[in-house]
């Protein structure tokens, strides 16, 4: 009796910090038209979440692409179909691994910046002091963050497929001899719009939960050195499980 | 006595976080022009008389009135509207640590004015000046000591010219070249810019030599007010204790606890 008393509590509590969530979005949708108009202030956190994220992109893309190479030529081989390699990666990579990877890297290198940024802004009263200066630090502090992280997630992501193809090329063609022009032209008749859209749909709603995840942990910090410290681990695996879940109901949705 | 109308009305305020009692009946007058300092033990509740004079937290009883806005009925905007007149400067400066001295001054203006670069350029030399650290207007908030950054913070407070300039604890934790810096501020600023200051602070000598008025909080109610004088010869227990700086009397020097020896000789069971 009691294990369900406390089974139903907590589910009633991850409800009610779901439902709290959801209102903290539709609160930055609303602000984020007189957002946009702040050109300045996007473009810095895009830099912020995208730009300096770019290293761990780039190389993460290429050694993914590499294993992809390796293992699909592996697999491949077993039934002569080589060729084949270049489809094969690039459909991996732009359905799946782009999006998620860059996801998860996203919020353990942009997501943690973000939410530690903010929870420390408010331990150490710089919400508050807009607030004194009636300036709001949702619409100044908060929606340019969530923006500059959706806008920069899906740019990732293409950057990260992009170069693990160049990586499964590295692999599949330079090192294993896979013929270069079958490589290059299945991918090509392989490949359709509606892989590349999938792909940009998830990479979109990745960007949108974990932007939306970092910035409302680190706002609703508890404002302690401790209460950081948690936020910022939460993003991180708030985050990873969200991505997961979601990426399943998208790749469902697509099918 | 024919006095003007007080900038700050507070009547019957009351006030509870978690069930613990924080004001009760409240009664309290700030005067337009004046520094008026509220003082009173750690734990009686000043910062939280603040938030509540700044909207930031809502009465659970009472009137406040803040330059004849009833922050009970203030909405959203107009106690925007509200804030633009005030500056308020926070214990630890709380400057915003990605923007440089010079911005941190000007980010009022940006967000509110439209004023030409030239113009943001002046205004905040010029306050930078009144504070003194014209000098450090391109370090950024981490290269400043904590003295400095406070004074930055005082130049940002005065960057839109507020009416009412609030301080909250400005003394804690400064040198006493700092401190006298800072007094010497609070001192220059009211008379120049004609400003009302409200001081929230424990520090007895510092807010002497600075206070037009000084409210004694305690208890949740205000127990005497007064200038510093003749505060320094009210007769009430409380008060004595407060200013003379004695570690036990009305405020008691123990949390409230069980009986000592009775949990001394107890098995030791977790509280």
């Amino acid at each position: 009796m009691r294990l369900l008393k406390e089974l139903w509590e907590s589910f009633f509590g991850s409800l009610v910090g779901l439902g709290s969530v959801v209102r903290f979005l539709l609160r930055l949708v609303a602000e984020a038209p007189r957002a946009l108009l702040r050109v300045d202030l996007i473009a810095q956190q895009i830099f912020n979440s995208g730009a300096l994220s770019l290293v761990i992109i780039m190389l993460s893309g290429l050694f993914v692409g590499m294993v992809l190479g390796l293992q699909g030529f592996q697999l491949l081989q077993r039934f002569g179909s080589e060729e084949a390699l270049g489809t094969a990666a690039t459909i991996g990579l732009v359905k799946e691994l782009g999006p998620v990877v860059t996801a998860l890297l996203f919020a353990g290198r942009a997501g943690t910046a973000l939410a530690s940024e903010l929870g420390l802004m408010r331990a150490t009263d710089q919400l508050s002091a807009m607030e004194m200066m009636a300036v709001d630090p949702i619409r100044r502090v908060v929606v340019p963050r969530f923006l500059g992280g959706v806008i920069a997630m899906p740019l990732l992501a293409a950057i990260f497929s992009v170069i693990g193809i160049y990586g499964a090329q590295l692999i599949g063609v330079q090192i294993m001899g896979v013929d270069a022009g079958s490589f290059w032209s299945q991918m090509r008749a392989a490949v359709s719009l509606t892989d590349i859209n999938e792909g940009i749909v998830k990479s979109l709603i990745f960007g949108v939960a974990c932007s939306l995840i970092a910035v409302y942990e680190g706002y609703y910090a508890i404002p302690t050195a401790e209460g950081v410290g948690r936020a910022t681990t939460r993003t991180v695996v708030t985050s990873a499980v969200v991505i997961l879940f979601l990426d399943y109901l998208i790749t469902a949705a697509f099918l | 006595m024919n006095q003007p109308p007080a900038i700050v009305q507070i009547r019957d305020l009351g006030y509870a976080v978690n069930g613990r009692t924080v004001f009760a009946g409240l009664d309290l007058d700030i005067p337009r022009g004046r520094i008026t300092a509220v003082m009173g033990p750690s734990g009686t509740g000043k910062t939280t008389l603040l938030r509540l004079i700044t909207g930031q937290v809502a009465a659970d009883s009472g009137v406040i009135t803040v330059a004849e806005t009833d922050m009970r009925t203030v909405r959203r905007a107009e106690l925007y509207a509200l804030r633009r007149r005030m500056g308020m400067l926070f214990q630890n400066g709380a400057l915003l640590t990605d923007l440089s001295v010079f911005e941190n001054v000007a980010f009022p203006l940006r967000e509110h004015t439209d004023l030409p670069e030239r113009l943001i350029r002046q205004l905040v030399l010029t306050k930078l000046q009144a504070v003194g650290l014209r000098g450090a207007a391109g370090l950024m908030p981490a290269e400043l000591s904590g003295g400095m950054s406070r004074r930055v913070a005082l130049a940002r407070a005065i960057v839109m010219d507020p009416e009412i300039l609030i301080y909250d604890e400005p003394f804690v934790g400064l040198d006493p070249i700092s401190l006298g810096v800072i007094l010497r501020l609070i001192r220059r600023l009211n008379d120049a810019l004609g400003l009302t200051s409200i001081v929230v602070s424990h520090d007895v000598q510092e807010i002497s030599a600075v206070a037009d008025l000084v409210f004694l909080l305690s208890g949740g109610k205000v127990v005497a007010k007064g200038t510093p004088d003749q505060l320094q010869s009210n007769p009430s227990e409380v008060v004595g204790q407060f200013i003379g700086g004695l570690a036990d009397g009305p405020v008691p020097f123990h949390f409230p606890a069980p009986d000592y020896f009775g949990e001394l000789l107890s098995r030791g069971e977790d509280p």
